[in-house]
């Protein structure tokens, strides 16, 4: 079982291996090199970025840097939850060179649910299931051509998925 | 005439008493009362959406649902439920040995009246039924395993439609009108019966749900719900329901649950199987 | 012991859709258990998969992305009887990966 270095440990390892400048060392994303024979790597989790309780925060944390509104970004989430636990959404958007794509729901506990890293070759699309604890905004973000663009939507929750 | 005045004030709320002599019993003359009811209060609704419950009811809810049956949340009990279906006895048999057909398609004949004993029995106590005469120790009705299972066996039976029998026995034709009865009964300290929900109001919300029609309402079962993270049995639908009007669960498998879903399971006939269902 | 990973990729024309299904109990670390103590946080941190020698998308995960995990995505290329894999490992160190074949 391989032991996990903990946080200051492990920023010191990535800025080691001579990560880029111009976004947090080693946690920007898109610009990190990391082999592509590997297994999912734990070291890839830009746990600072999961811990932000704002978009602002969250975006900075994860790209360094922050969105504007786009119309070129499409975000599918319903209007009112069936349940908070399993929440359907799907992400599209039609910027090109897309290299990320990233969701936050503004009202849970931590602002960022997840990051996507897209590869060239991959498609501008992802689609999961989100918790939300409350009624909220949900705000699809997309890294195209270095910088930034979202879509929001609000959903309503009538039975939180943080249990209680 | 009287059987109809009796529905219709039953369709109400109102408790029925047993106004009614055994051979006065008609489950076809209540099996077309009460399609025209719920095809006449929901017509633009297509006959064989009735099993899907809420989703038939709410276009938003049923937009969610569709997303998330592109790769069912219930995918991983249904492997389990295979599993445990194929694995042997300690004597060597399998449930293939207790059931027509193999056990594979056959969700939709039950439940089922059996002349010898007299009694109504599920799928449920089918099982478990077949476990005792092999030498195992029966399953409990409220746990996964028996969820993982029956969702499996109902899998097998997608989309064949629900063939319920009542012979032309006293003691079925009781049990079927006692679960009629039971479906028409207020009780709890809510003072609801199963149709004051499921008759008088599906599409409509309580608290946070949006209520689910009662035709076709046993076809989705088991089911796996957002709210329990996982797949829950008959019983422990109709016992949680029991005891979320504040009345007191019987216990699972009790007579009276299963003469309910035998009446209500033969309201579906002819409606397609849809389970193991997945609910908010 | 089975794998915890369900695959299921479609190649159509230049592009191959994969969709994957995780059993993981994803846990908040916000959720009580019935002595009312908080269930510490247990969720997937990173899947990866891959194509051809080459990483083909990344999730970055947090315990807001629901239990037993969904995702779809789509990438350029891919035919059906190629080899696609699928691995993860979270915050506890666990960890688990699946060859699965495009179809």
């Amino acid at each position: 079982m391989n032991e996990r270095p903990d946080a200051p440990d492990r920023a010191r390892r990535l800025v080691l291996k001579g990560a880029v400048a111009g976004g947090l060392a080693g946690l920007a994303l898109g610009s990190f090199p990391f082999p592509a024979f590997a297994d999912a790597d734990a070291k890839d989790w830009p746990a600072d970025a999961f811990k932000q309780k704002t978009e602002a925060d969250a975006l900075k944390a994860l790209y360094g840097k922050s969105a504007e509104a786009s119309d070129k970004v499409s975000l599918d989430a319903p209007e009112i939850a069936e349940n908070g636990a399993v929440v359907p959404i799907s992400v599209t958007s039609t910027l090109p060179g897309v290299t990320g794509i990233a969701v936050l729901v503004l009202e849970n506990p931590n602002t960022l649910a997840a990051a996507y890293k897209i590869p060239a070759g991959s498609n501008a699309m992802v689609a999961s299931r989100l918790k939300m604890a409350k009624t909220s905004k949900v705000v699809a973000v997309v890294e195209s051509g270095g910088k930034l663009f979202s879509a929001t939507k609000e959903v309503k929750v009538t039975v939180g998925g943080c249990g209680g | 005439m009287l059987r109809k005045v009796v529905l219709a004030l039953a369709l109400l709320g109102v408790t029925v008493q047993p106004l009614l002599a055994a051979n006065d019993i008609d489950p076809q003359a209540d099996f077309k009362a009460f399609r025209k009811y719920f095809t006449e209060r929901f017509p633009k609704v297509p006959l064989k959406d009735f099993v899907n419950g809420p989703y038939s009811m709410d276009e938003g809810l049923r937009k969610q649902w569709q997303a998330k049956e592109e790769f069912p949340p219930y995918d991983f009990a249904l492997d389990k439920g295979k599993e445990m279906f194929g694995k042997p006895f300690k004597n060597g048999k399998t449930y293939a040995d207790c059931f027509p057909n193999k056990g594979v398609g056959v969700r939709q004949m039950y439940p089922m009246f059996d002349t010898k004993t007299g009694e109504v029995i599920t799928l449920d106590v089918a099982i478990n039924q077949c476990r005792q005469q092999n030498g195992e120790a029966p399953l409990d009705y409220l746990k996964d395993d028996m969820a993982s299972l029956t969702a499996y066996m109902a899998f097998t039976s997608r989309g064949k439609p629900m063939d319920i029998k009542i012979p032309n026995d006293p003691r079925a034709l009781a049990a079927y009108k006692k679960g009629e009865q039971f479906f028409y009964t207020r009780r709890g300290q809510f003072g609801m019966s199963c149709a004051s929900c499921h008759v008088q109001n599906p599409g409509n919300h309580i608290r946070t749900e949006v209520l689910a029609p009662a035709l076709g309402i046993m076809n989705a079962l088991p089911i796996y719900r957002s709210e329990w993270g996982g797949m829950g049995s008959t019983s422990r639908r109709l016992t949680t329901c029991n005891a979320q009007i504040r009345g007191v669960p019987l216990a699972p498998e009790a007579e009276e649950y299963r003469d309910v879903e035998y009446f209500l399971s033969y309201m579906a006939n002819g409606l397609p199987i849809s389970g193991p269902g997945a609910r908010p | 012991m089975a794998s915890t990973i369900r695959i299921r990729a479609v190649a159509s024309g230049d592009t191959t859709e994969v969709q994957s299904l995780i059993q993981h109990p994803m846990d908040s670390g916000f959720v009580k258990d019935s002595k009312g103590q908080i269930i510490p946080p247990h969720h997937i941190e990173v899947v990866q998969f891959e194509h051809g020698g080459k990483v083909v998308f990344t999730a970055l995960w947090g315990p807001a992305i629901s239990k037993d995990p969904y995702l779809k995505f789509s990438f350029k290329g891919g035919k059906k009887g190629d080899d696609i894999k699928v691995s993860w490992v979270d915050n506890k160190g666990a960890s688990d990966s699946f060859v699965g074949k495009i179809q």
